[in-house]
This record gives structure tokens, C-alpha cells and sequence, in this order.
């Protein structure tokens, strides 16, 4: 009885309770876990490296690497002045503007490639228009860039909009006073303040970027070299050879690690305080 | 007004997130036959069982009717297909999905699992041939006349991936069309191959939406397509595609399994392939 007692006084005061916060964590971290060390595992086990240096996969990856890249820097130098204004400035239909940032980060992949095939394909409903211009999108590396910002900016937008809120309101009328115009402002203050919250928004959309598959096979379509990106190359691939699928799936699995590592290391880093 | 908005778009997004998982759960997914025996309760029915088939994406519309016949037919049967290329639905069988009968567009991938045990070696059974056929949009917007203008250089082609059965039967067509058109045909009309689709309904999705100027799928699937254009590849430049159908080692539901085989070679059975465009066995 006593050491019933004991337990309760336990419960109480947090000593048992810990396992009510280890158990349910560890289970969710094994999912997380297992796969990606049973992934690395075999391919490590069965040899599957040099795999990666067959042509298919090396243009795969070279397709996502720039794809990607070009894709993050639109993101920033379309999606920073549009976060800097959601996060700053107050104006009618900016609730409705926030919804239209927010919905590719819920929709399907899936419904982002068919709502861009249908909006910007040759037949599409601005298609004949682009056409006009000379240009058609699906089926190239265009398209491709086209659904991984599609999907992936958004995230940038609400990280650097996050940013830029947290910065006091105060620091802008100073600075006004002081008689900077709004470039300077941007650059001397803005830009230190929110570049952390920035950087790692950036970093995350160019991880998400790369795992692009649904909205690519859709709009851009398969080809080796102009929109066969890594993770359609290993979706093809697990049909075609296992061992070139998982050693592309090792690869994709090592760079976004290290982008996730570059986050973390930005987080902490002392390079921010001023 | 303005307050509820936000809170409806809350309720779908949420709507839309959980209903695929309901319908993923085996309590939802085995309702239709428990509703179908509370209404027939007179009679008394067998226990529910659900049959698996993992059939080529071009069988989706036939075996669509034959499994509503199937299900009509033997009640408390589910059938539950599961259509993509061939090479995808074996790759799947390798990794142990739990499927009854295995419906191929070609016999490698029926091969390939009678090598590895997963279909017993006398078990496939040829249930149908098809035969390729180049589609094209309503309104031709590359203006094609002839198999010859797939060559035309700016001509947008997609074709199935060379690893899926429709994707390797059209590159055999080409190979036999080098006969005709000269030994550069192929190759000439590979350079205008826009995407190599995952399987040969992603093709017919691509040419029906226009965004392709042409492409190379089955008869069966441009009868169900039927909005498309046509040109007929001639008899001695075409294949001959070889479906094969068997029951899974190792199936809860062989029994079942072997009865569904022996319908789809009925003459019903039959009789609804012959109507998608598939030619029959029987003739």
C-alpha cells in the first residue's frame, strides 16, 4: 500500500509522468527513424553506390540540383516583397490575399499539377495566350521550376513574413527620422533583423523544392534530362531497377539532410547578432 | 459574414483531409457488402470477402464491368482493383502486397513473377491480345495525316515509359516501321518524344487534353477515349500484345480467384472485352 502510495505521489509530481511524454515520442521517432536507416542500410549493405554514377541518375540529379536552385531564387526575390508587405502593411483583402499564400502548402500535390496544366497548358485557359508569346510550358524544364515554386515558396513567404512581424515598428519610425529612405531601411534594418527567419524559410522551400514529384509528373511530364528530376527518376526507377531507386532515394535523403543540418546551423549561429 | 468564411474553408480543408483516410480504413472500405446483406437478410448470404486484382492500367474500364458483374453475381464479393503499368503492379507483387489475381498487358512481368514463385508456373493463362493504334486530340493541332508525320520534326509525342508494356510494344512498332519509312524512322520520331508517362492511361490523359500532339496507346484505350483521332498502324508494321491473367500464390481467396479467371474467360467475360476495343481469345 505504501509503495501504491508512492506511485500516486510519482504521478503527481512528474516522476512517472515522464513516460506518458517518452513512450508516445519514441514510438512517432521510430517511424521517422526506421525507414530512413532501413533505406541507408541497404543501400550500403548491397553495395548500391556506384549506381549513382550511372548517366540516368546523374542528369536526374543534375535537373533537381539547378531546377531546385532557380526555383529558390524566385522564391526570394518574388516571395520577400510579398511577405514583407503581408507582415507590415495593413489593406483591405489582405486576409484573402494570406488564404491564396497559404493554399498550395495544404493542396495536393497532385491538384497543383492538374490546376497548372489546366491554367497554363497548350489548351489550357491562359495557354492560348502564352501561345501568342510563343510560349508553351508543359513537357519542359520550365514547368518543372514552375511546380516546384508553385508548392514550395509558400513556405518561404510565411517563415520571412514571420520575420518581418517580429520586428518592432519602432525601429522603422527611427529610422525615418533619421532620414533613411525605404531601401536603406530594408538593408540596414530589415535585413539583419529578419535574415535568419529568411534564410531558413528559403532553405526549407528549396528541401520541399527538391522532393517535388506530383505537380511535376502532371504538368512537366518524364524525360531524361529536361524533367526527369530525382524523385521521378526513383519513382520509375523502383519499377525498372530497386538498386538504382534506392541509391538516388540515399542521395535525395543525404542533400536534404545537409539543407536541414545548413537550418539548424543558421538557428544557432552567432552570425546574427549585430 | 466575413467571420464565417474562414471557419467554413476550415471545415472543408478539414473535410478534405480526413476523407481519404476514411475511406482508406478496412471498416469503410468493407461497407458496401455489410449494407448489401442487411437488405437481402431473408436470404441468407456468405460472409463478406473482398477479392484483389491488380490488373494493366488499359484493363481500367473493362474490368471496371466485369468486376460489377463478378460482384452481381457471387454476392458478398468485393472486388477491388488496383490499375497502373504493369511493371509498377509487379514491382508491388515483389514487395508482398497482398493481392489474389495479377492481370498483365505483357507475359515478361507475369514471368518475372512465375521465376520468383509468386505466381505457380502453370498458372497464366492468355485472356485477351490488343493491338496499338497512334492518337491524336479532337481538333489535330499538329495537323497529322499519316504515321509518317509523327517524324516531323516539332511534332510533341509522349509514349508509356519503355519500362511499361506500352511503352516497349510502341518502340517495337517503330522498330518495325523502320522497314517502311527508312532505317532512321525511329530515331527521328524518338526526338520528338516530349515525356515517357508512367503508364499508357497518362498517355491517353496527355492527348486528350491537348497538350500533346500525338501518341501511341492501345485500341482498347482510344475505344474508351472515343472524343480522340485515330490513325491505324497496318497489320504487318503492329504487335500483338499478349495479356496474361493469374492467380497469386500464396492467396487467401484462391478459390474465389479461380472463379473470377474463369469468368473473365467466359463468354460474358468475353463479350465485355470485345466491347472495350480488346480482341477475344475465343475467335
Amino acid at each position: 500500500m505504501p509503495r501504491f502510495r508512492q506511485i500516486l505521489r510519482g504521478l503527481y509530481t512528474g516522476q512517472y509522468l515522464e513516460w506518458i511524454f517518452v513512450l508516445p515520442s519514441l514510438a512517432l521517432l521510430l517511424l521517422f527513424a526506421l525507414p530512413i536507416v532501413a533505406l541507408i542500410w541497404r543501400a550500403g549493405v548491397d553495395g548500391l553506390f556506384p549506381y549513382i554514377t550511372q548517366p540516368g541518375a546523374i542528369s536526374a540529379l543534375r535537373l533537381s540540383l539547378w531546377t531546385s536552385a532557380l526555383s529558390v531564387c524566385i522564391t526570394v526575390i518574388t516571395g520577400t516583397p510579398l511577405a514583407f508587405v503581408l507582415a507590415q502593411r495593413k489593406f483591405n483583402g489582405k486576409n484573402w490575399l494570406e488564404l491564396i499564400v497559404d493554399l498550395p502548402v495544404v493542396l495536393p500535390p497532385s491538384v497543383a499539377g492538374i490546376a497548372l496544366l489546366i491554367a497554363f497548358g497548350r489548351q489550357g485557359v491562359f495557354g492560348a495566350w502564352l501561345r501568342a508569346w510563343g510560349i508553351t510550358l508543359p513537357f519542359t524544364s520550365a514547368a518543372v521550376v514552375m511546380a516546384q515554386t508553385f508548392v514550395s515558396a509558400p513556405l518561404f513567404v510565411r517563415a520571412a513574413r514571420i520575420g518581418f512581424a517580429e520586428i518592432d515598428p519602432q525601429l522603422h519610425e527611427a529610422a525615418y527620422v533619421e532620414g533613411s529612405n525605404e531601401w536603406q531601411l530594408f538593408r540596414h534594418i530589415i535585413l539583419p533583423l529578419a535574415g535568419r527567419a529568411m534564410l531558413s524559410g528559403a532553405v526549407l522551400a528549396w528541401t520541399r523544392a527538391l522532393g517535388e514529384f506530383g505537380a511535376t509528373i502532371l504538368f512537366a511530364g518524364n524525360m531524361e534530362g529536361v524533367t526527369e528530376t530525382m524523385p521521378l527518376a526513383i519513382y520509375l526507377g523502383f519499377e525498372q531497377s530497386l538498386d538504382i531507386a534506392l541509391a538516388l532515394s540515399f542521395v535525395l535523403v543525404a542533400v536534404t539532410f545537409l539543407l536541414l543540418l545548413l537550418i539548424r546551423w543558421l538557428d544557432n549561429s552567432k552570425i546574427w547578432r549585430i | 459574414m466575413k467571420r464565417i468564411f474562414p471557419l467554413l474553408l476550415l471545415f472543408a480543408l478539414f473535410g478534405s483531409a480526413c476523407s481519404p483516410a476514411v475511406t482508406a480504413t478496412p471498416g469503410r472500405a468493407s461497407a458496401p457488402p455489410a449494407a448489401e446483406a442487411a437488405t437481402s437478410a431473408p436470404t441468407p448470404t456468405p460472409a463478406p470477402r473482398t477479392l484483389t486484382v491488380y490488373a494493366a492500367a488499359s484493363l481500367t474500364d473493362a474490368f471496371d464491368e466485369i468486376g460489377r458483374a463478378f460482384e452481381a453475381s457471387h454476392p458478398g464479393v468485393t472486388v477491388q482493383f488496383s490499375f497502373a503499368g504493369s511493371q509498377t503492379l509487379r514491382a508491388q507483387i515483389e514487395q508482398g502486397a497482398p493481392v489474389d489475381i495479377f492481370a498483365s498487358a505483357n507475359t515478361k512481368e507475369m514471368d518475372t513473377l512465375v521465376g520468383e514463385h509468386k505466381v505457380d508456373s502453370n498458372a497464366p493463362q492468355i485472356f485477351l491480345t490488343n493491338r496499338l493504334v497512334v492518337i491524336l486530340p479532337a481538333n489535330n493541332p499538329a495537323g497529322i495525316s499519316s504515321l509518317q508525320d509523327l517524324a516531323r520534326p516539332g511534332t510533341k509525342i509522349v509514349l508509356a515509359a519503355a519500362s511499361v508494356p506500352a511503352g516497349s510494344y510502341a518502340l517495337q512498332v517503330l522498330d518495325n516501321l523502320n522497314a517502311q519509312y527508312g532505317s532512321d524512322f525511329k530515331t527521328r520520331v524518338l526526338a520528338n518524344v516530349v515525356s515517357s508517362e508512367t503508364d499508357v492511361k497518362q498517355v491517353v490523359a496527355k492527348v486528350q487534353l491537348g497538350e500533346a500532339d500525338a501518341g501511341i496507346v492501345y485500341i482498347s484505350d482510344s475505344v474508351a477515349a472515343p472524343g480522340l483521332q485515330k490513325i491505324i498502324i497496318p497489320a504487318d508494321a503492329n504487335v500483338i500484345a499478349r495479356y496474361p491473367i493469374a492467380a497469386v500464390a500464396g492467396s487467401a481467396n484462391s478459390a474465389l480467384a479461380q472463379l473470377f479467371i474463369a469468368y473473365v474467360l467466359s463468354a460474358d467475360g468475353q463479350a465485355t472485352l470485345q466491347k472495350w476495343g480488346f480482341t477475344s481469345v475465343s475467335q
